[in-house]
């Protein structure tokens, strides 16, 4: 495929050669329907390049072994790969120690660990915890849950016509009983980039915790838990070109600290008699039962690949690419942009006069292209903007101009039919 | 139009999907039931007008979705006028067996009349439920279940 390269953008020494990348995702190879495989479903899941696959091998062919447990060779091979991983993570986003980096499921059980742990300690009867209505399903019913529990009120900062945050509303709306912010960094279903910094600043100078939900951001945007002053942080490594099942809970030591454990078991405790159980030290007291080992190495090898292009280039490409198929799509009739933030990761949601966004799923598929329909696990925004559901296309570092042309051209087609 | 495509979406199809017929409330329902697809987010409500002979004097519907649902809903609506409320339970029966795939390719098109153009469904699990959404609110309206139906 023929690719633009960043002769456009002047700032840059070295050229993002895509099709160099694009020989590391050999799932990209794929026909579907007798059309090349356009895959543009990213803010879903990505795609993991050869790197990340070789160490899942690796892993399973030459190390496979519990962790932390026997004195084994094995065993300690595969501690020593499970641990690396945590300190690749540590690096990456610059945590303090590498025991504010607990290994999870992903984003979601990252929150629900924060919202049945801290919350169920902190939260009292009255109490109010603050989110967006911008936020995953998964940002939203963990918080349900301990706020009904706890019997603690759950406020919502409202989101204008562009999908931006009203901040003004959350200024009004933190005060003496706010008892914790969560807050996503970026919409997976607008795209919208939040001020998290602005959001965290103003929430601490009223001794308020915020958790972040950098599920969509971690693969655009360069994360400095330090820089940025946030409590607690969560993502998915499936989402970072990295495997399923597999995620991380940033948080500050003095938060974990206090904290109870989120789930008993092993590998948790330091000494279990039937009277009383000793928990384990940080990260490890969160860490109940055998974990995703191969995961949490496959993260590792995901980080060293997307480090090894560079994430600030990763992010140019894609903007690049937002750019180019927002004003491309915005010239077919009767096409409406759900989500129209200045500042956007690379999610271009967007609903048809005339055309049902699964009628748009089914139709781009015999294109072989790749899209999400429906309400992307964000129902609220669904009914903010009254419609529902939306057709979304999102880009990661491997796709090219010429895909976005191939999914307008496969607009077009549609468009046709249901004219 | 790729050949799988076009037997899903045939011309009928995308007719009543521009202009859905008996897509319209009826005021005083014998019965009614909604349905809903919370994957996709497709919802149906399902208006009938019962004699006291079991004969469907009127039948509409409401709601949004894709244009397989939709134009199913209108369809069903259009064949289901003048029929006894045991005829309908039959249709529901045959139209599920024909859209499930359970028939093969046994099923004559005379049978079938103008329903028969979803059995281009059966290439596409997916959206095998967009097809019988709403058949299956039709269903809880006539046994008058109050409780919303829900298929994903």
């Amino acid at each position: 495929m023929s690719v633009r390269t960043d002769a456009a953008l002047p700032s840059v020494n070295t050229v993002y050669d895509v099709n160099r990348i694009r020989e590391d995702f050999p799932i990209l190879k794929q026909i579907v329907h007798g059309k090349p495989l356009v895959y543009l479903d990213n803010a879903a899941t990505t795609q993991k390049p050869l790197q990340v696959l070789k160490e899942l091998e690796k892993y399973y062919y030459t190390m496979n072994a519990n962790i932390h447990r026997g004195v084994h060779a094995l065993s300690q091979e595969a501690t020593e790969a499970y641990e690396g991983s945590r300190i690749k993570i540590k690096k990456f986003i610059n945590a303090l120690g590498k025991n504010e980096i607990i290994f999870t499921r992903g984003t979601t059980e990252s929150i629900n660990l924060v919202a049945q742990s801290y919350g169920r300690k902190n939260f009292s009867e009255g109490d109010e915890v603050i989110i967006t209505h911008m936020e995953h399903h998964s940002n939203i019913v963990p918080w349900q849950m301990i706020c009904e529990e706890r019997k603690a009120k759950l406020r919502v900062i409202p989101i204008d016509e562009n999908g931006e945050l009203v901040f003004e509303e959350f200024e009004k709306m933190l005060n003496k009983k706010t008892k914790f912010v969560s807050v996503v960094y970026a919409s997976n279903s607008l795209g919208t980039v939040n001020p998290v910094k602005k959001i965290i600043d103003l929430a601490h100078s009223f001794n308020v915790p915020v958790l972040i939900d950098a599920a969509q951001a971690v693969n655009h945007l360069k994360i400095d838990v330090q820089e940025l002053d946030c409590d607690f942080l969560a993502f998915s490594g499936h989402k970072l070109y990295g495997p399923t099942g597999i995620g991380i809970l940033y948080g500050k030591v003095n938060h974990l600290d206090s904290m109870p454990p989120y789930q008993g078991g092993g590998d948790m405790i330091s000494k279990v008699t039937f009277e009383k159980t000793l928990y384990n030290e940080l990260p490890y007291k969160f860490e109940a039962g055998t974990p995703n080992i191969a995961g949490a190495i496959g993260l590792g090898a995901a980080i060293d690949y997307v480090e090894k292009i560079g994430i600030e280039n990763i992010a140019r490409h894609e903007n690049n690419l937002l750019e180019y198929a927002t004003e491309k799509i915005s010239e077919l009739k009767g096409l409406r942009i759900i989500g129209t933030s200045k500042n956007k990761i690379s999610v271009l949601s967007f609903v048809l006069e005339n055309v049902h966004p699964h009628d748009v799923g089914t139709f781009l598929d015999f294109e072989g292209v790749a899209i999400r329909t429906g309400h992307h696990c964000t129902q609220p925004i669904m009914d903010r903007y009254g419609i529902p559901a939306t057709s979304r296309a999102s880009f990661g570092m491997y796709n090219t101009f010429d895909e976005i042309d191939v999914l307008v051209n496969g607009l077009k087609k549609i468009l046709e039919v249901f004219g | 139009m790729q050949q799988e495509l076009r037997e899903l979406y045939q011309q009928v199809i995308l007719d009543h999907n521009k202009a859905p017929r008996n897509f319209r409330k009826i005021e005083n329902p014998t019965n009614y039931a909604e349905g809903y697809n919370p994957l996709c987010g497709d919802n149906v409500t399902v208006y009938l007008l019962i004699d006291e002979n079991n004969i469907i004097q009127d039948i509409s519907f409401q709601g949004s979705g894709c244009a397989i649902s939709k134009a199913s809903a209108s369809l069903m609506t259009s064949i289901l006028k003048g029929k006894t409320v045991e005829e309908a339970e039959k249709l529901f029966n045959k139209f599920h067996d024909l859209v499930t795939d359970k028939l093969g390719d046994n099923f004559s098109v005379d049978e079938f009349g103008k329903l028969a153009v979803f059995a281009g469904v059966r290439e596409f699990p997916a959206r095998v439920k967009c097809a019988s959404l709403a058949w299956h609110t039709m269903l809880n309206a006539l046994h008058n279940k109050n409780e919303k139906v829900v298929t994903e």
